[in-house]
Formats: structure tokens, C-alpha cells, sequence
């Protein structure tokens, strides 16, 4: 009989509830040591969860974890990391006023004085620089280093204390593919050395690069598990979402009519004065959809925040149905709506809704200062509940209770409270930030149905969008961003991933062809 | 995320049950100390009732209280729509006072009554506001934390009263700083004078024509709020400014109405005091009411209705706590003091501590309802 | 010429005296608000110790038992303060607005339980008070021009718990910057999530940094009614726990620059006690009010960003939610 060493971590029906939520229900898997072991699935499947609840952050309402074999109880972040296991958060979690050293030794300090663990930790950080080429400057200070770098050493800080079991959240949202490369090098370094590594991300494509072994994870439980060398994208597509994805949008073709708005030269700089948006050019016309593509955090965010009047650029004009907008004649989002110019932001929690506003509240937010809502200063409650019990059944919003607080409202119905209000109006022009972020499946569809048949009517469409398969199937032309500038605009037959992909890099059309 | 993994509270449980809960656990911690000063805290209690509402002219003295608590509530509550946090009511109370006594001490007797009274009121309001609207231009416009900013500004306002009451504006050959009394066509009547004209005879208190501004500022305090466009906002900014931001609301333009408006009703508190009862303007006749607002809009949680019932509670407490002085000998007023910090605590700081037990006994005994109905 | 450096000399001693208190607090609420919890507790804070130290002296004789008892009293205020802020995540403006106003009614109710002198202690005697210490040499020095007077006036003559305040700033200083405890903490009023994946408990740095603030204004108290008076009388606290917040924002949550806040606040109030009525060439009356109301106003123009940038720790004011 062949020894097989225990697998290096392993859950056994680990349920958790949050409220009415079942965020994980009986998820079992194992992972052999030195591998790395990938966890996809779609947002809000579980899969943040899970990996909090082996680091300790939340505590499992059932189940059991074993390190190596043995059963553990993890009730803090502290026990585990005593049990060896390190854990790169999706969002940092570094202190940017800090130094590098500063941030790694945070935790680690090595006795009640600093300058006790200090060698020490410098020793460590030259080891792991020589080891897995995992190099940056312990003096410099967090929030002047690019993400990529902030990411090393987050993976630096969970490696430290001597990490055996790596656990990474969504760690490629954020990078650029050639950042995404560095970090899969170092990765494979790590599981060499025979470190245990748990990726988590909604890419498969990355699953498929880097991984030897994947689960996937929908609705909170465990659908499946693969080595990754005998599977493809298509058989986890299809597990993640339950059923055949429809890729393609159904739809007719464009027929454009003039220049509805016309952005030359736009700049917009940040506070150390670099540049966030670099002579940004292009048109959108009546009746088509243009959509952005890029890696999250390339500018396209604050393009949308400057078209909306909700930033101000620092450069060049933005034609707007004739009217000349630049610097000294600035917009406001007011203004902008005045015009016809309808906005469904990225992010609806922070912009598009008030969650403790009534949906029928939500659904005059923009418009409120309307005389159809009211005679001057004065709201009509009437008029006001009459609009939004329309749109919650135009847009079949589910509740369709008007009263209720938007924060009671699934991601998805949310959108669509955001969504109906934006095309109720008729935009002349409609910006659309990530149209289906966290969206299911059944509402995705009936977005983006709304949305061709808004271009339909004769709509301008800007789409902006962190999901190239959303950006293929809806646009007529494609934009790919990098680094606040254009890379290039290509008609949507001539797209596809690859070149995409390319280009969001940073190679130019032709260079990606 | 704890925070749901507790069932949702009822509504009624969350607007009468929870406060009633928080008031009872700050009576409970004032009656234990009561005890430990070795008095009977049941028998400091029904004083202290009586005191309020059953002693010849109490009644009077609790609504007179309980005018200045219906500003100083209103003044934060307003405020607290818009999220911020204005602590500085005593000081624009104070600069109120200033205002209407400025108008009194120029017009009264020059001009008929009908018309310095009414400017005298608008004073009160105008000055108050003007003192809050440096703290919320700066939040506005700088972002400076307006909480810091308003404490500052009670102490730069205390500051200035004294230097002009000890100075420019003191009383001719008088020693303690005051300004002279305001002309007798100033004076606001009062509901003694008022009860009287209709031959009812009742004890003197200094309840006054304030009260009735104070009831029409709690009306127009729920109009501007919910049935108006910039009430609308004023909640959007709270709320959320970003997305306030992202609708086309002017949101530092919102946060200095919101303080200006708060500042006006602070203010006008001085009414009450400078124009109804003093009819003069003295050092620290705000005695903390600006601060009691604080714990007024709490209980109340930033509703007319709650701001009048605290308003009552607190001016029950203000005026039942002072007769604690003649009937004990280890009580006295300041224990008014120590019951408002409780009350604050509880009902303030405290306010959630008692939700999650409270939810999950409703939980736990709809369920069972549930059960036993099939 | 000599006369005015005289005076001078003299407004500096009574500035150490005036800010000692000041010191004392603006440490503790620098703990505290780098640790994320607001403090305007500090002032309630510094009257409870200011009552219980003067209080105990009373009774017991013992100026040290009072200065311990106070400390007690202080660390249970700022227990209660994290309690509400930290486990049930309340707001912590609202919870110190709470304890101040605790602090005006309990001192004062319990003062007239106890001694029934309308809420004041009785006049401490010599014993029961920290007195004023007299350095070794002092007539030797008196012998050298300058400095013999400097050594006189400004160094020597001070209570214990003046020389503790000065002592405690270098002290805060090392354990800000050079300590674990001090990276923890300045990074859990950052960033507290970072704390807490590196494995540290963010509810406990936050409540022994409010401790710490605890015990020192449980000194603070005790140097105003033992050591700078003697005893206590309502109120006796009189915004210094604002003055000292104050000073904390005007040094930028940092241990050298508060102190340095510190003794200009304190300064300016020693001078505006030394000029009150006295005619100023040029300026005529010495503005007295202005002198006083300057460290609020000073703050106000600070956190306008007009003289430099206030950057209070990013997550000051927040509870920590996982």
C-alpha cells in the first residue's frame, strides 16, 4: 500500500448562514499538498465565504476543518496563522502610510520592541526576494507603490511566519495581464517549494493557466470537482452557472445616425499628478452601442465620472449634441441630466440608489426637482407613487412593492430599480457602468435585452464593463483602455478575446493582430 | 455582519419598545445610585413626578423646560438628517441670545411691540444660524470635522459673550456682566398673563408665547423634511452623499442649509429664555440645553413626534429634578445630570445593545405562534 | 529689559504648571483617537479624576491613594466609553458626550453626599497634597547669573506629578513610535482590518489604548485638585479636556507635536492671566477673551487646512465591523 500524505487542508460539510442567507451549504474538498487548487465561481456563489471561514474571520455554523489530517478549530485570524495558512485579500489589507517593512512586520513584530525583529525581518524579506524573485523596497512607503508591487507584498506578509497553505482572493482583479503573469511565475515558485496554494477568482481562464486541480462552487454548495488538465472552460462555464451560457446577445444590427457625443483630448489628473485619463478621443453615435474594455482601475471609472458631470476634467472637451463642454465650462450632473443624459453607474450601492429610500423614492432620485413630482418646492407623494408602481411593473421589479426600502431588494432587482429610472426618461444618451454586476443569470438577460432595444430606439450607448464576454456581446464598436489612454477602437466583428486581451496590455491593434 | 445574523426587528419594536427598554435601563443605573447615596430611589421618583406636573405652577415650569429642549431637539435632529453631527447648539443658542437682545436693546420702546418682538425673533434665528454656518461651510467646502468645529465654537462663543457682556454691552455701573433689562414692550407674553385676561386664575410660571413658536417649528420641521424637494435631498446627503452627488444634488450647498437651518432653530431657543423669561441678556443662560438636544433628538430619533415626547420627558426631568433639593438630603438638581448622561448613554451610545435579545425573543415567539396556527 | 525677561520666566513656569494637565490629557487622547475611538470624553474624564483624587486625599490623607483611586475611577469611564464604542459599536461622539455630562452631575452629587460643602471637597491640607519640590543646590546655583534664576523659577519647584508629565511624553513618544504596540496601534486606527487578518484583536488594542488614556487623565485629575489646587470645586476641569483634544489635532495625533500644543495653549492661558488689565502699547487693553478663546479658534483654522493639513487616522470615529 502506497502512503498517500493527508491532503493539506480539507473542509467537510461546512455550512454558513447570514440571516435568511445560506452563503455555504455542506461544502466538502480537499487539497493535495504542493498543489494549487482553484475555487471558481460566480459573484456571490460562497466563495469569499468559504475562504473566510478558513481564515478564521467567520465561524462555520457546521462542519469541520482539517489541517494535514488533523481536525482544527479556527476561531480567529491569529489561529490561523499559527496553523500555518496565509491569506491575500482581495482588497488589501496593508496600511498605506506604512513602509513595507512596517506592513510586514504589522503582526510579526518578533517581541514587544520593534527593533527586536527588525533584522530579522529584513533577513526574511531578502530570502523571499532571492527565492521567488519576489523583490521591493522595505523603505518604501505602501501608497506609493503600484498595485502590482502592494499585491507582492500582501503575498509577502502571508508568507511570512512560514505560510504552508496560501490562500488568494480574486487575486487578479486588479492587475494587468502582464502583472497577472508575474504573479502566476511567482505562484508556481511558491507550490514548487511545496507550498499549498487556494486561488479563488470568477476567471476561468486563469484556472486554466495556473491551476492542477479546481472545485466550483454555485449557490453556496459544491457542484463539482476536476483536475484541471481534463476539463475546459466550457464544462466549468457550465457548472458555475447551471446550465448552457448563452455568449451571444440576440440581436439585430446597428444602424448609427449622427454624433450624439463627441470626448477630444480628455486629461484628468490624480493628486500626485499623474494621469489617470491621457487624451482620451472618441464619438458615440444615435443608435449604437460603444463599449470600454479594460482591466479594472484604467481610467474607464473616472471617464464615466467626468461624461456624468460628477467629476471635472482636467483637459480637453467632451460635444455634447452640439454643446461644447471644456474646462472653464464645466458640467455638473444636473446639468448633464438636463440634457438628456442618462447615467447607470458602476456601482449602484454607492451612487445609483439610496438604499434606506423607498423604491419609489429611488425611482425619482435624479428627477425629484421634476415638476411631475411635485409644484416647486413641494413633493406629491401621489404622482410619485404612481411613477414608480408603473416602472417597478414595466421593469418587472421583484417585489413589486414600491414602499420598500431599496436595500431590500436582491442585486438584481436593484439593478433594475437603477436601470428603469435611467431608460424611463428616454436618454438622448444613456452611460452604462458594469450593467451586470452581481446580477444573476435571469436578470442579466433582461438587461441587456433593455439595453439593445434602447439602442434600438435610437439611443447613444457608452458601456463600460470588466466582463470582455458582456462588452462582446453587447457593442457595435469596442474601445480598449490601458492605463487611462485609448489603445484602440475595433468594430465588434473583428474582436475576440485574444486581441482584446492584447490590447487591454497595452499593445496597439496592430501589434495584437 | 452580525448585525445580520440577528432576525429584523419589527418596526414597533424598534420605535416604542427599544427606547422605552434604553430609558428604563438609565432609570434603573440612576436608581441604584440613588440607593447607594442612601436615599429610596421610588420615593426620589414620585418627587421628582409630582415636582413635574402636580405641584401649583409644575406644569408651567415643564412645558417652559420643555420649549427649549423642543429647539435644541430640532436644532440636531435637522442636522442629523444630513448626517452631521451639530454639537454646537449651545453656542448658536447662545449667539441667539445676542441677536435678540441686540434688536430688544435698539428697538425696544423705540418701536411698537408688534414689530420688535417679530425681530427680535428673527434675530435670535439669524444669529444662531450665522454661528453654524462657519462650521458647516467648512464641512462643506473642506471637509473639517464639523463635531471638532462645533465644540469649538460653543467655547469661541462663550469667549466673545464674555468679553461683550464684561464690556462693550454691559449695564451702565454695574459690576456683573449683563446688559441692561430689554424695554417691557419686548417682553413675550406669557401664559400666566394670557389665562389670566380669561379670569383663570393660575400660579405664576414662566411659560411663555416661545411654546407656541416651538409647536410651529416642530410642524415645519416635518414639512421641510418629508414633503419637501430639498427635505428629499437634505435625507439623499444623509443617507448617501455620494449617490446625492451622483443625482445632481449640491451637497455642500445641502449641508450649509441643513446648519443654517439647525442654527436658526438653536437659536431661536433664546426666545424662551432671553425674550420670555430673562429680558436680558446674562452670561450662560444656555445652561447645556444645547447639549440636552443632543439626548432630546436620540430619544426622539430625529422625529417630531419623539422630539416632543423627549422634550417633554427631559423638561419632566429638568423641573421634577429640581425639587429633589427641598425634599433630600444626599440629592440634589445635578442628578438631573447624571440621569441625562444615562439617558444619553442608553438611548444614544447604548442604543443597539438590547436589539439582538429583543429580536430574537420576537423571533423566537412568532415562530411559536406560527407553530401552534399550523 | 531684565524685569521683562523676569516676567517672562515667571509666564513660562506658570505655563509648565497650566499645561501639565494639558499634557497629561492630549497623551491619552492621542491613544485613543490613533487607536480609531473619538475621545471628547477626555474632559468628563479629567473631572471624575479631578473629583475622586481630591475626594480620597480628603478622607484618606493621602495624596497618593488619591491619585490611584482616580486613575481606577478614570479606567472604569473609559471601560464604560469602550464598551459602548468599541463592543457595541455606538457612537462615540455620542458615548463622550454622555460621560462628560456624567462626570458635571457625579462629581457634584456625590460631593454633596459625601461632604455636603455644595459639591466641593474640603480644603486639603499641606499632607494630603502633592507639594512643590525643591531641587538640591538651589542656593549654590542662585550664585550664577541666569541661569541660577532659570534653575529657581523654571525647573525647580514642581510637583511630582508636573515631573511625571514631562517624563510621560518621551515615554508615549518610545512606545508610539519604536514598539510593537505602537505599530499596532497606529496602524488599527488606520486600517483596522489589517490588523485584524495579521491576527490581532482590533476590540483589544482599542480598549487598552483606551485604558491608557483612562489612567492618564486619571493623573491629569489628580494634579488639578491635589497638586495645582487644592481641592475640588465643580466644574474645575473647565474645557482643559477640550484644550487638550485640541492640542492633539493641532499636533496631528503625534506625541512631540502635542506636546508642543500643549505649551502654547498652556502658554497663552498663563499670559492672558498675567495681562489681564494691563495696557499693551499699541494694542491698548490686553485682550484677554481672545488669548483664551485662541486654541479653539487656532484648531478651527487647522482643521480648515489652513496651516497645514489635519490628517486624523482614516478610520477614527468608525467601529470596526468584520
Amino acid at each position: 500500500m502506497i502512503n498517500t500524505p493527508p491532503p493539506a487542508i480539507e473542509l467537510r460539510g461546512i455550512s454558513k448562514r447570514f440571516g435568511t442567507v445560506q452563503a455555504n451549504k455542506n461544502i466538502s474538498l480537499s487539497v493535495k499538498p504542493g498543489t494549487i487548487h482553484g475555487i471558481v465561481g460566480e459573484n456571490g456563489a460562497g466563495k469569499s465565504t468559504l475562504m473566510n471561514i478558513i481564515f478564521g474571520l467567520h465561524q462555520p455554523d457546521e462542519g469541520q476543518i482539517l489541517i494535514d489530517g488533523n481536525q482544527v478549530s479556527i476561531k480567529s485570524s491569529a489561529d490561523a496563522i499559527s496553523l500555518g495558512i496565509g491569506m491575500v485579500h482581495q482588497h488589501f489589507m496593508l496600511v498605506p502610510k506604512f513602509s513595507v517593512l512596517e506592513n510586514v512586520m504589522l503582526g510579526n513584530e518578533g517581541g514587544p520592541l520593534l527593533s527586536q525583529g527588525r533584522d530579522g525581518v529584513l533577513a526574511e524579506l531578502k530570502r523571499l526576494a532571492d527565492t521567488y524573485g519576489m523583490h521591493v523596497d522595505p523603505n518604501a512607503l505602501v501608497e506609493n507603490l503600484p498595485v502590482g508591487t502592494r499585491q507582492r507584498v500582501e503575498i509577502i506578509k502571508a508568507m511570512r511566519g512560514g505560510a504552508q497553505i496560501l490562500i488568494l482572493d480574486e487575486p487578479t482583479g486588479v492587475l494587468t495581464p502582464q502583472e497577472t503573469i508575474g504573479l502566476f511565475d511567482i505562484l508556481r515558485e511558491l507550490r514548487d517549494s511545496g507550498v499549498t496554494i487556494i486561488i479563488i477568482t470568477h476567471k476561468l481562464g486563469e484556472i486554466m493557466d495556473v491551476t492542477d486541480a479546481v472545485t466550483i462552487i454555485r449557490n453556496g454548495t459544491c457542484v463539482g470537482e476536476r483536475v484541471t488538465n481534463e476539463t475546459d472552460t466550457g464544462e466549468l462555464a457550465e457548472l458555475m452557472v447551471g446550465r448552457k451560457v448563452l455568449l451571444r446577445v440576440d440581436r439585430g444590427e446597428a444602424s448609427p445616425g449622427e454624433i450624439r457625443l463627441a470626448v477630444r483630448d480628455l486629461g484628468c489628473f490624480r493628486e500626485d499628478g499623474s494621469k489617470v485619463l491621457d487624451a482620451v478621443s472618441f464619438d458615440v453615435q444615435a443608435g449604437e452601442i460603444l463599449g470600454v474594455a479594460g482591466v479594472a482601475g484604467n481610467g474607464q471609472s473616472e471617464l464615466l465620472e467626468i461624461l456624468s458631470g460628477m467629476r471635472r476634467q482636467d483637459e480637453g472637451t467632451i460635444d455634447l449634441m452640439g454643446e461644447c463642454l471644456s474646462i472653464d465650462h464645466a458640467n455638473s450632473p444636473r446639468t448633464m441630466r438636463e440634457t438628456q443624459l442618462g447615467h447607470i453607474p458602476e456601482d449602484r450601492h454607492h451612487h445609483g440608489l439610496v438604499l434606506d429610500f423607498e423604491a419609489r423614492e429611488n425611482l425619482i432620485f435624479g428627477f425629484h426637482q421634476d415638476a411631475r413630482f411635485g409644484e416647486g418646492q413641494f413633493l406629491a407623494p401621489g404622482a410619485i407613487h404612481a411613477h414608480g408602481r408603473s416602472l417597478i411593473e414595466q421593469f418587472d421589479v421583484r417585489p413589486d412593492n414600491p414602499e420598500l426600502p431599496a436595500s431590500k431588494f436582491s442585486g438584481g432587482n436593484q439593478q433594475k430599480l437603477v436601470i428603469a429610472r435611467e431608460m424611463e426618461e428616454e436618454p438622448r444618451i444613456l452611460l452604462v457602468g458594469q450593467p451586470t454586476r452581481g446580477v444573476d443569470i435571469g436578470a442579466i438577460e433582461f438587461i441587456h435585452k433593455q439595453l439593445i432595444e434602447l439602442r434600438d430606439r435610437g439611443c447613444a450607448i457608452l458601456i463600460v464593463s470588466v466582463e470582455l464576454e458582456e462588452i462582446m456581446g453587447l457593442s457595435d464598436r469596442i474601445m480598449v483602455m490601458n492605463d487611462g489612454r485609448v489603445v484602440g477602437t475595433i468594430a465588434r466583428s473583428e474582436a475576440n478575446e485574444r486581441k482584446l486581451g492584447l490590447m487591454m496590455a497595452g499593445l496597439s491593434q496592430d501589434e495584437a493582430a | 455582519m452580525s448585525k445580520l445574523s440577528a432576525p429584523p426587528l419589527p418596526v414597533w419594536a424598534d420605535v416604542i419598545l427599544l427606547p422605552i427598554l434604553n430609558l428604563l435601563a438609565a432609570l434603573f443605573v440612576c436608581g441604584l445610585i440613588i440607593a447607594a447615596l442612601g436615599e429610596n430611589p421610588f420615593e426620589a421618583l414620585i418627587v421628582m413626578i409630582n415636582g413635574a406636573f402636580f405641584y401649583s405652577g409644575s406644569l408651567g415650569f415643564t412645558l417652559y423646560y420643555t420649549t427649549n429642549f423642543i429647539f435644541t431637539g430640532l436644532a440636531v435632529a435637522i442636522a442629523f438628517h444630513a448626517m452631521l453631527f451639530n454639537i454646537g447648539g449651545e453656542g448658536q443658542a447662545y449667539l441667539g441670545g445676542l441677536g435678540a437682545g441686540l434688536v430688544a436693546l435698539a428697538l425696544g420702546g423705540v418701536v411698537p411691540a408688534l414689530i420688535v418682538i417679530p425681530l427680535a425673533i428673527m434675530a435670535s434665528a439669524l444669529f444662531g444660524a450665522a454661528w453654524a454656518f462657519i462650521p458647516g461651510y467648512l464641512q462643506a467646502k473642506r471637509g473639517s470635522h464639523i463635531v471638532i468645529t462645533t465644540i469649538m465654537f460653543n467655547f469661541i462663543a462663550a469667549s466673545l459673550m464674555v468679553w461683550l457682556l464684561a464690556g462693550p454691552l454691559i449695564q451702565p455701573g454695574q459690576q456683573s456682566p449683563q446688559t441692561p433689562k430689554f424695554d417691557v414692550s419686548t417682553h413675550l407674553p406669557t401664559a400666566t398673563d394670557f389665562l389670566n385676561s380669561f379670569g383663570m386664575s393660575v400660579a405664576n410660571s414662566p411659560l411663555n408665547f416661545s411654546f407656541i413658536i416651538a409647536i410651529a417649528c416642530l410642524i415645519l420641521f416635518w414639512v421641510i423634511v418629508w414633503k419637501t424637494k430639498f427635505g428629499y435631498e437634505l435625507r439623499a446627503v444623509g443617507h448617501n452623499s455620494e449617490a446625492a452627488h451622483y443625482a445632481g444634488i449640491n451637497v455642500p450647498r445641502t449641508i450649509i442649509i441643513a446648519m443654517l437651518i439647525s442654527g436658526a432653530f438653536a437659536g431661536l431657543m433664546a426666545t424662551n429664555e432671553i425674550l420670555g423669561v430673562q429680558h436680558k441678556v446674562i452670561l450662560n443662560f444656555t445652561s447645556g440645553f444645547g447639549f440636552t438636544g443632543i439626548a432630546v433628538a436620540l430619544m426622539g430619533r430625529n422625529h417630531p413626534v419623539g422630539i416632543f415626547l423627549a422634550s417633554l420627558l427631559f423638561g419632566a426631568l429638568f423641573q421634577g429634578g429640581a425639587e429633589l433639593d427641598f425634599e433630600f438630603k444626599s440629592i440634589t438638581r445635578e442628578m438631573i445630570l447624571v440621569i441625562q448622561g444615562m439617558i444619553i448613554l442608553f438611548s444614544g451610545a447604548l442604543a443597539y445593545m438590547f436589539n439582538p435579545y429583543v429580536a430574537r425573543l420576537i423571533y423566537r415567539v412568532t415562530q411559536a405562534k406560527k407553530a401552534k396556527h399550523g | 529689559m531684565a524685569e521683562f525677561l523676569y516676567q517672562l520666566l515667571l509666564t513660562f513656569d506658570a505655563t509648565i504648571r497650566v499645561a501639565t494637565p494639558l499634557i497629561l490629557c492630549a497623551m491619552a487622547g492621542m491613544f485613543s483617537e490613533r487607536s480609531g475611538i473619538i475621545d471628547i470624553s477626555l474632559e468628563g474624564k479629567l473631572l471624575m479624576g479631578a473629583f475622586v483624587a481630591a475626594a480620597v486625599a480628603a478622607i484618606t490623607g493621602s495624596p497618593w491613594l488619591g491619585v490611584i483611586c482616580a486613575v481606577f475611577a478614570c479606567v472604569i469611564f473609559a471601560l464604560i466609553h469602550g464598551f459602548a464604542c468599541i463592543t457595541h459599536r455606538g457612537n462615540q461622539v455620542v458615548s463622550g458626550l454622555a460621560l462628560n455630562i456624567l462626570a458635571s452631575g457625579l462629581t457634584v452629587t456625590i460631593g454633596i453626599a459625601l461632604f455636603r460643602q455644595g459639591g466641593q471637597t474640603p480644603v486639603l491640607g499641606k499632607e494630603a497634597r502633592f507639594r512643590p519640590i525643591e531641587w538640591p543646590l538651589l542656593e549654590t546655583l542662585d550664585t550664577v547669573p541666569v541661569i541660577g534664576v532659570i534653575y529657581r523659577e523654571l525647573i525647580s519647584g514642581h510637583n511630582t506629578l508636573t515631573y511625571l508629565a514631562l517624563i510621560i511624553v518621551p515615554i508615549c513618544a518610545f512606545v508610539y513610535y519604536k514598539t510593537r504596540f505602537g505599530l499596532r496601534l497606529r496602524a488599527v486606527g488606520d486600517v483596522p482590518k489589517a490588523v485584524d487578518s495579521a491576527g490581532v484583536s482590533v476590540s483589544w488594542m482599542r480598549y487598552r489604548a483606551v485604558i491608557i488614556a483612562g489612567v492618564l487623565c486619571g493623573i491629569a485629575g489628580a494634579y488639578l485638585s491635589t497638586g495645582q489646587g487644592a481641592g475640588f470645586v465643580r466644574e474645575m476641569s473647565a474645557g482643559k479636556g477640550y484644550i487638550a483634544l485640541a492640542a492633539v489635532i493641532f499636533g496631528k495625533w503625534k506625541p512631540y507635536t502635542a506636546f508642543a500644543a500643549c505649551l502654547l495653549f498652556g502658554f497663552l492661558d498663563a499670559a492672558s492671566a498675567r495681562l489681564q488689565g494691563v495696557e499693551i502699547p499699541l494694542i491698548g487693553e490686553a485682550p484677554s477673551q481672545l488669548m483664551l478663546a485662541l486654541p479653539y479658534i487656532i484648531v478651527v483654522v487647522v482643521l480648515a487646512g489652513f496651516i497645514g493639513k489635519a490628517s486624523p487616522p482614516t478610520a477614527i470615529g468608525e467601529p470596526y465591523i468584520k
